[in-house]
């Protein structure tokens, strides 16, 4: 079923629009996903980066992220006002780092045991925060996961 | 004691003021200086604010704007006053609305002090339009009079907490609440700006007097004689209709906004969204941060109707979002205690024996919005119904101006939209006015800012509705001139 029906992205929806990289790249070491398929008229990611890694020629098209230029440094992730940017690193053989933008209670820090949430909000496993900045409010938070999950971790929940 | 005041939140650090006692229905209430009386009285647990003019059906809070007349209340005797925009005073005493009131004998127009201003430009309302209209005007040093029917300004800025989508130029990136910050901060620049709050602009006179009824000690009926007006006073939410939807605890997304957001109180412990357009779904995120448990988002249509990764951002919390479902009722005694749902057939049917219980105190309505036109119709400008605009909009040229010369539009009154869309619509207002006061300097930025909305901005496949709605309300100068005639276009 389409992400219109349900509020849940695909890899199927990813790779047609061309939003992820490949699993080369991926194993290679950290890099942004940019999970904003529909035509969004907004360039905030565009000037975030640092490296000018991600750009788009009108503002309402779909970012594109250059995966030689992107280091994964997650600036952009606690900048996109969509939430929807993430970094993976699967360099790690057997284990990923998640990084996504949390904004929930409490606030996380190294060393915290998480609830590892997938798209639907289930809960997948436990993970360690491996690190925690914040961006206006916004949280970047890293996380090891187990290395098959890495696609479907998309939020934590710390445990209190 | 309940308490529904928020102390802890990931986004707002609450800074409350001094406290206040007051009286309602003769107990006597603390509160912090800067809430409203209904944001105070919703933090001790009143829902029950007036009761329907039968005296049978109780009122809870609705759109907390001052748009809808679910909560009037008499304040120091006045009956019909709406204490979710009336601030709380000391010693004020506040008696809930019961069915329609009796005109109070001892009140009398003639101790209130009148007072008559000629400006350049009167702008009414300041939200993202208009703050940024009378901004770009101050910084011409022109004479400008700021009016709002709220105690505070910014508009419905003060209550998004979301980092705004959009251009960097246009505040892209900053929470809504920081840019109503920024701009009401940058109006204190300008000394040609005079802002007035709790002023409710009540019509226009023949005579090119704008009459507004300035609240407060001492009230003012001011009468402003511009040679330019800016009409941006928004939009109000939209009902539906299903069984006991008076009850308090339905909501609009908006007045949950402004309890949580602006003011930091809880609007409930468990919430049903109704509707998954982007206010439904930016809510929704909301409550989860301010504590409250989401039960469901309620779609009627086959597809959810806002951006995908504002979707995504409740689903990966848990929130599930039932397409082709409908409320059908609540239940209740004073106040919500279950929400009954069902799926809808292909006629948008409820479909008999699929209805879902769910007990919630909260039923958040997010079922769209329409423009508030009434002063701007008043006015005599020449409206049109527009479905995708969100109702009756003002038919404008592209530089904002009404069939009324010298009187300009801007933000969601002219057709449901959003921030971005709104600062830039008030910037192209302000920028027409100025050319007309020989300030030639601002038109080719004028028409950059023309091109950019129309032929960039708008051209998003994710915002095509509201583009045709703006399309339909707009004429080209020629077509405008003939409107004015009284010939059809």
């Amino acid at each position: 079923m389409s992400s219109k029906r349900t509020g849940i992205i695909t890899k199927e929806e990813l790779v047609e629009k061309k939003l992820l990289p490949s699993m080369e790249r991926l194993s290679n070491g950290p890099i942004a996903i940019l999970e904003c398929p529909e035509e969004i008229p907004c360039n905030i990611c565009v000037s975030a980066c640092p490296f000018n890694a991600i750009s788009k020629s009108r503002i309402y098209e779909v970012p594109r992220l250059n995966p030689d230029k992107c280091i994964g440094c997650g600036v952009c992730v606690g900048k996109c006002p969509g939430l929807a940017i993430f970094v993976v690193d699967l360099s790690k053989p057997g284990k990923a780092y998640v990084t996504l933008p949390y904004e929930m209670l409490p606030s996380p820090s190294k060393g915290a045991r998480v609830e590892l949430l997938d798209r639907e909000g289930r809960v997948i496993g436990e993970g360690t925060v491996v690190k925690a900045w914040v961006y206006e409010k916004t949280w970047v938070v890293t996380v090891e996961v187990p290395g098959d999950v890495w696609f479907d971790v998309r939020a934590v929940r710390i445990v209190r | 004691m309940l308490d529904y005041r928020i102390y802890e939140h990931p986004i707002i650090d609450f800074k409350r003021g001094r406290l206040i006692k007051f009286t309602y229905n003769g107990n006597i209430i603390e509160a912090y200086e800067g809430e409203s009386i209904l944001a105070s009285l919703y933090a001790l647990g009143y829902r029950v604010f007036s009761r329907s003019p039968d005296g049978s059906r109780p009122r809870g809070a609705f759109c907390m704007i001052g748009k809808c007349s679910s909560c009037l209340s008499y304040v120091n005797n006045v009956p019909n006053t709406r204490i979710c925009i009336e601030p709380v005073r000391d010693g004020i005493n506040v008696v809930s609305g019961d069915g329609i009131p009796e005109p109070p004998a001892n009140i009398s127009s003639a101790s209130v002090r009148k007072e008559i201003v000629d400006t350049d430009v009167l702008v009414i309302g300041a939200g993202p339009a208009g703050l940024q209209a009378a901004l770009k005007l101050g910084e011409k040093g022109v004479d400008v009079v700021l009016v709002t029917d709220h105690f505070r300004l910014g508009g419905q800025l003060v209550k998004q907490t979301h980092k705004f989508f959009g251009d960097t130029r246009y505040y892209g990136g900053v929470r809504g609440f920081k840019i109503a910050e920024k701009l009401v901060n940058e109006l204190k620049k300008y000394s040609t700006i005079k802002t007035y709050t709790r002023a409710f602009a009540y019509g226009f006179f023949g005579e090119g007097y704008m009459g507004i009824a300035v609240q407060g000690e001492e009230p003012v009926n001011l009468l402003v004689k511009p040679r330019y007006t800016i009409i941006a006073t928004g939009a109000t939410e939209r009902m539906i209709l299903f069984e006991n939807n008076d009850l308090p605890g339905v909501m609009g997304a908006g007045g949950a906004q402004t309890l949580m957001n602006e003011y930091g109180v809880r609007p409930g412990e468990n919430a049903l969204v109704v509707g998954s357009g982007n206010v439904g779904l930016i809510v929704a995120y909301q409550l989860l941060q301010a504590g409250v448990r989401v039960h469901g988002i309620i779609e009627i249509m086959r597809e959810i109707g806002g951006w995908i990764v504002h979707a995504a951002k409740v689903r990966r919390h848990g929130v599930p979002i039932l397409t082709g479902h409908t409320i059908t009722r609540v239940e209740g005694a004073e106040k919500v205690e279950k929400a009954i749902v069902a799926a809808v057939d292909d006629k948008l049917n409820p479909i008999q024996g699929s209805e879902k219980e769910y007990s919630v105190d909260l039923v958040l309505l997010a079922v769209g919005l329409q423009p508030n036109y009434a002063l701007l119709s008043q006015m005599g400008a020449t409206m049109k119904y527009i479905p995708e605009a969100g109702g009756l909009v003002p038919v404008r040229t592209k530089y904002m101006e009404t069939s009324i010369p010298g009187v300009f539009v801007a933000g969601d009154l002219t057709g449901i939209e959003e921030a971005t869309t709104a600062f830039i619509e008030g910037e192209i207002a302000a920028y027409t006015i100025l050319e007309r006061m020989g300030f030639t300097d601002v038109i080719t930025e004028r028409d950059r800012l023309v091109d950019f909305l129309w032929n960039e901005y708008r051209m998003s496949p994710v915002i095509s509705r509201a583009r045709q709605g703006k399309l339909k309300a707009t004429v080209t100068e020629e077509e405008m001139e003939k409107l004015r005639r009284g010939m059809d276009i």
